[in-house]
């Protein structure tokens, strides 16, 4: 229950960040929050309870009591995706840092939510 | 006046989600095909890890889907930090000998369990994303100890290129001889050994080198804008 606890905190905190933070790179850095969170619950839904790891390291090794793999496999692509679009998001505060000098979303103006 | 108004709408969705998850019972397995993963998937795909013959056999298709979706965030980036302006040359401070010397010693050995860890994907925890992280690091190290070195950009090109095009190839090439896309058409050999699970190793060292060169090429690019900024 912990698990769900701690990675609903996470998807809060980042949520919270999204909604209020002006400044551009805090933004990115809780949608990156938001992202961990919503790994970390992926992986909680899996969980056994006293389950090991869905691999037979060795041949003896029997099948009970084992992790979901299914949600594992996911998050195992979704880490990598996530910093793939963590860079992009970056690059365009770059690009707009760069245009208007600024990364306050106040104070840029064609652009308000 | 927003900062109320948020944490009003983050309480009301909380509380939908506490009802919601109440009722599911925590540490106990809950999906069907994930107990069929575990019984059947050895003998199904030879792999001994089940994460990777989700990843790989199982749900193949779903993979090659996420890699295209980290092909075009990484061209997206080049694509927004492209400049046609020619290089301006920055005075650029040394580092110190000892974090030179230290990167450069580092280097291979992070490179070569980078790539330990992608070919042994299909036995130990691991295989091509962690992989292709891990080679990136490496040459983040690089890049923090000696600035004035830079990736070739060609080079990365490629090499992405190529590991999606073995991905394809490979897939295609099980269309051919037995009919389904991505169907395991090599033996499937003994388990726990290196040369076990047919296609599958193949794909996921191909997946190791797309994902390696794939995050070189974004650390170079954010690198590059970054020293031209300031």
């Amino acid at each position: 229950m912990i698990y769900y606890l701690g990675a609903f905190g996470l998807i809060f905190i980042g949520l919270y960040i999204v909604l209020v933070k002006h400044n551009l790179i805090k933004v990115i850095i809780g949608l990156s929050i938001l992202n961990t969170g919503i790994n970390l619950f992926l992986i909680s839904i899996g969980f056994v309870k006293k389950g090991t790891a869905p691999i037979f390291s060795h041949p003896g090794l029997k099948a009970i009591r084992m992790v979901d793999p299914v949600p594992q496999a996911l998050v195992l692509t979704a880490i990598v995706i996530g910093v793939a679009v963590l860079a992009l998001a970056l690059s365009l505060a770059i690009r707009l840092y760069q245009h208007y000098g600024t990364l306050n979303l106040r104070k840029i103006r064609e652009q308000k939510w | 006046m927003r900062r109320i108004i948020s944490i009003l709408l983050l309480g009301i969705v909380a509380l939908g989600i506490i009802l919601t998850l109440v009722k599911i019972p925590f540490g106990v397995s809950k999906t069907k095909v994930g107990k069929y993963y575990i019984d059947k998937g050895v003998e199904e795909t030879g792999v001994t890890n089940i994460v990777t013959s989700v990843v790989v056999n199982y749900r193949g298709f779903d993979t090659l889907g996420e890699v295209t979706v980290l092909f075009i965030a990484a061209l997206g980036l080049g694509a927004v930090l492209s400049t046609r302006k020619k290089k301006v040359k920055r005075k650029v401070e040394p580092a110190s000998l000892i974090l030179y010397t230290g990167c450069r010693f580092l280097f291979p050995l992070i490179l070569l369990f980078g790539v330990y860890i992608f070919i042994h994907g299909h036995l130990t925890p691991g295989g091509g994303f962690q992989g292709g992280a891990i080679v990136a690091s490496a040459f983040l190290l690089i890049y923090l100890g000696s600035r004035e070195r830079r990736i070739g950009e060609r080079g990365t090109k490629a090499i992405e290129s190529l590991g999606g095009l073995i991905f394809v190839v490979v897939g295609l090439a099980g269309l051919v001889i037995s009919g389904y896309f991505l169907r395991n058409f090599l033996p499937k050999g003994i388990p726990n050994l290196l040369f076990s699970g047919g296609i599958i190793p193949i794909i996921y060292i191909a997946i190791g080198f797309k994902v390696g060169s794939e995050l070189a090429g974004i650390i170079d690019n954010l690198g590059g804008a970054v020293s031209r900024l300031s």
